[in-house]
């Protein structure tokens, strides 16, 4: 590693030297003459100052990546000397015969689509908004930003506590005050509400963040676009949907990728409410239930391998959104 | 931050006087050599309350305030080597005492010792040991384990029985055979714990019951007839509390349950797979049928703190805990304070039916690739000796596992509690099936809280789970070569 870095900073310090010596170009001329000695010199300036981050990426993605490839194929054991064997696809195979596996696939499913698609509703509509002159827009643009600042391990646990069955805020104003409920619900203890509430505690976390992004999104779209259409009669309805909708499309893309694979990812706020219970257990706990409590390193990097690729996919149906609407 | 001069420290006063140019030199340095000469002055008072905040929590006999008696027969030709010691967390209040012990021991042989904290979570210890063990580092000398690691630390333990074998003796032969795998001693029985019944002594009077319970059925009764009668006064009330989250401490519970009645010990020490049996599917649903009745329904995500919080408050008329939370109980604050009774947890009435106790608790190991093994075991010596024991369990309330110490004129004038808990230990203590398991205890674990969390939560019936851990649990076996 320090090895490169000074290469790379004596080629630099040299390429500064040197470059006064020839005349640049003309414009268009360069891509007629690639081979000339000036542009080799910039191109390899350009591979040395790259140089250390492609070192970094090997070292800290790549690596680790081939590494859960490699162990997915293996019976490597956590903290056992005994020697690894090549086992093929028995540790995929035995995750797809295992129910606690497919039940943290689809908890997952559900818990990225449900909270992405409510996160992205609510944070358009306190963008628009928030985006809009009124008295006070500062203070509750900053105030908005409380839940994102909380840490998710702090925040979960509060409404833990919120959700409490016999104190909880939340049953003493739907079932004393509102009256809405007969009895409290024990929302986290209850297998049919315990998903649920644990996605609501992510929307409440992050539709600030959402809408922060798409308020970025609509302060970039011009206000005479808004006043040609006004003059040309379009309704505020007809402007958000030919108009806003369209134009924050990059914006909206941006915050989806975001936040679609962050949803996927989720550990946290599930494993302080409910650990490892079945009811809402996450690919993510999954895998790092199988890798570090049972110590089954292979089984769990195969976990981690199918989170990767699932990811994969996601992205690269959103990156052809992206270039669909390039086109 | 943006407080008036007046609210703001002397030192920042100074810094923003003389930036704005309002102080002369000579300033500068009169109000400087004041803060100067007061900083030892208020260091002086503050370091005094920290002593004497200290003096009152201490035991007032000895110069430390702790009982330590030093064993005789301590091996001296080692003087000169070094035992870096895994014991307590970093924040532990045992800490000083076992660093006090420390050097009393190096006083007495000559062989240094480093204190080195572990982690704070079990199950965040275990990885970090499986990760330096797993590397065969020589770094640490002596780990404390967990009561359910023999099986997973054996292939990196020295066997004490070539060694110590005549201390091993004097220990709880339980403990002992939990830390025996295939012949060695993995561990030595440092301080112990077991699966308490805590129960409101005043509450149970009130509504005339004169004993603790013997059975469960006599606990739902009393539960149920408290609970009826507290809660129009208090709408949080609930007649028992204990641990339901799926983690190991429903491992805990659920195997006294089965255990208590007649359904055995989930795997039997020689492999047997014994889960599936009526009177252990009969404790899982009478266990369900508590949550949202006797018990609220939040205790399916319960832990030990979880459920000292109902109880200590006075929400709860029984709870199952650890011998720790009594002294919570007792605390100067606390509104139980003389309220609280402990007895054996209750037991069924299929046939086979005993009070059961989940054992806990730790042990010291000498580690196989310390490159100062006859020191290390010096230490362990040193550690779990009578001597030791008696003054951990006087100055630092914790259980020791030698039956002898119970029975220590001085224990039961200091920890009266503690040294009336000696049946619980020796004879209803049961051992979750970590030692057969080997180093795949925590699939089985898992495997079974997680099942039983769901029929606890209503997702699966008693007979459904108990077949899906039999069927887990066997291709674990199969794996270890049953």
């Amino acid at each position: 590693m320090a090895v490169t870095l000074f290469a790379a900073g004596n080629a630099m310090s040299q390429q500064v030297v040197s470059a006064p010596a020839v005349l640049p170009p003309k414009p268009g001329r360069s891509v007629d003459i690639p081979q000339s000695g000036w542009m080799k010199a910039r191109e390899r300036l350009a591979w040395y100052l790259v140089a250390p981050t492609i070192v970094v990426v090997v070292l800290v993605a790549l690596y680790p990546l081939f590494q859960s490839f490699r162990l997915s194929f293996t019976n490597a054991r956590f903290g056992s000397p005994r020697p690894e064997q090549y086992v093929g696809f028995t540790n995929y195979i035995r995750l797809l015969s295992d129910d606690v596996f497919l039940k943290a696939l689809q908890h997952t499913v559900v818990f990225t689509i449900a909270s992405v698609v409510i996160e992205t509703v609510l944070g358009i509509v306190i963008a628009l908004i928030i985006n809009s002159n009124f008295s006070g827009r500062g203070i509750i643009r900053t105030s908005m930003l409380i839940p994102w600042a909380i840490p998710t391990v702090v925040s979960s646990q509060l409404w833990r506590f919120m959700y409490n069955q016999d104190n909880g805020v939340i049953n003493d104003l739907l079932v004393n005050r509102l009256r809405i409920l007969d009895s409290p619900v024990a929302w986290i203890a209850n297998a049919g509400t315990s998903l649920p509430a644990i996605i609501a505690v992510d929307v409440w976390k992050t539709t600030p963040f959402m809408a922060l992004l798409l308020l970025a999104g609509l302060q970039i779209i011009p206000g005479d676009v808004y006043e040609a259409a006004t003059v040309d009669g379009a309704s505020k309805w007809q402007q958000f949907w030919q108009i806003t909708l369209p134009l924050l499309r990059p914006a909206l893309l941006v915050a989806l990728i975001f936040r679609t694979l962050d949803a996927f990812r989720v550990f946290d706020v599930v494993f302080v409410m409910k650990g490892a219970a079945l009811d809402t257990i996450t690919l993510a706990i999954y895998a790092r239930q199988t890798m570090i409590d049972e110590q089954f390193l292979g089984r769990g990097a195969a976990a981690s391998v199918v989170i990767f690729f699932c990811i994969a996919i996601l992205v690269i149906i959103y990156s052809r959104l992206v270039r669909v609407e390039e086109v | 931050m943006h407080g008036s001069n007046s609210t703001s420290s002397p030192v920042s006063r100074l810094v923003a006087e003389s930036l704005t140019g309002h102080l002369s030199r000579r300033d500068v340095m009169r109000r400087g050599a004041a803060l100067g000469l007061s900083a030892p002055v208020i260091g002086m008072i503050l370091s005094m309350q920290q002593r004497g905040a200290l003096a009152q929590d201490a035991t007032p006999a000895g110069a430390s305030g702790n009982s330590i008696v030093v064993p005789e027969g301590l091996r001296t030709d080692l003087a000169g080597s070094r035992v870096r010691a895994v014991l307590s967390e970093a924040s532990s209040p045992d800490r000083a005492w076992l660093e006090e012990a420390m050097s009393l021991f190096t006083e007495a042989t000559g062989i240094e010792t480093e204190f080195i904290p572990g982690e704070t979570q079990a199950t965040d210890r275990l990885a970090i040991y499986n990760q330096q063990l797993g590397a065969q580092s020589p770094d640490n000398d002596v780990f404390q384990i967990d009561v359910i690691w023999p099986g997973i630390m054996a292939q990196h333990a020295v066997d004490l029985n070539a060694t110590l074998s005549e201390l091993a003796a004097l220990h709880f032969p339980a403990i002992v055979e939990n830390n025996t795998v295939n012949g060695a001693l993995v561990g030595m029985p440092w301080f112990t714990d077991a699966g308490l019944l805590y129960y409101r002594t005043d509450l149970l009077e009130k509504y005339g019951f004169e004993a603790a319970p013997e059975t469960w059925d006599e606990l739902e009764e009393m539960a149920k007839t408290i609970q009826d009668g507290e809660s129009p006064d208090n709408a949080s009330f609930r007649g028992f509390v204990w641990q339901g989250n799926a983690y190991e401490g429903l491992t805990c519970n659920g195997l006294e349950w089965q255990y208590s009645n007649g359904g055995g010990r989930i795997i039997e020490p020689d492999g047997t797979i014994t889960i599936n049996n009526p009177q252990a599917i009969a404790s899982f649903d009478r266990a369900r049928g508590w949550v949202g009745t006797i018990s609220p329904e939040d205790v399916t995500t319960y832990n030990e703190p979880s459920s000292l919080n109902a109880f200590a408050p006075g929400n709860a008329a029984f709870m199952r805990n650890w011998p720790y939370a009594y002294s919570v109980t007792q605390a100067a604050d606390s509104p139980l304070v003389g309220k609280v009774g402990v007895a054996q947890l209750p037991m069924g009435d299929d046939e086979g039916s005993t009070h059961a106790a989940t054992l806990g608790g730790w042990q010291l190991m000498v580690s196989k690739y310390s490159q100062n093994q006859d020191a290390a075991i010096e230490f362990v010596k040193y550690m779990c000796s009578p001597e030791l024991e008696k003054a951990f369990t006087i100055d630092r309330s914790h259980s020791p596992t030698i039956s002898a110490v119970y029975d220590d004129p001085e224990v039961i004038e200091k920890q009266e509690f503690l040294s009336r808990l000696k049946p619980v230990f020796e004879g209803g203590a049961v051992a979750r099936p970590s030692t057969v398991t080997s180093d795949l205890y925590n699939s089985v674990s898992i495997a079974y809280f997680t099942r039983l969390n769901q029929v606890l939560t209503g997702q699966a019936d008693g007979a459904s789970a108990v077949a899906q851990i039999e069927a887990d649990l066997q291709d674990i076996m199969a794996d270890l070569g049953y």
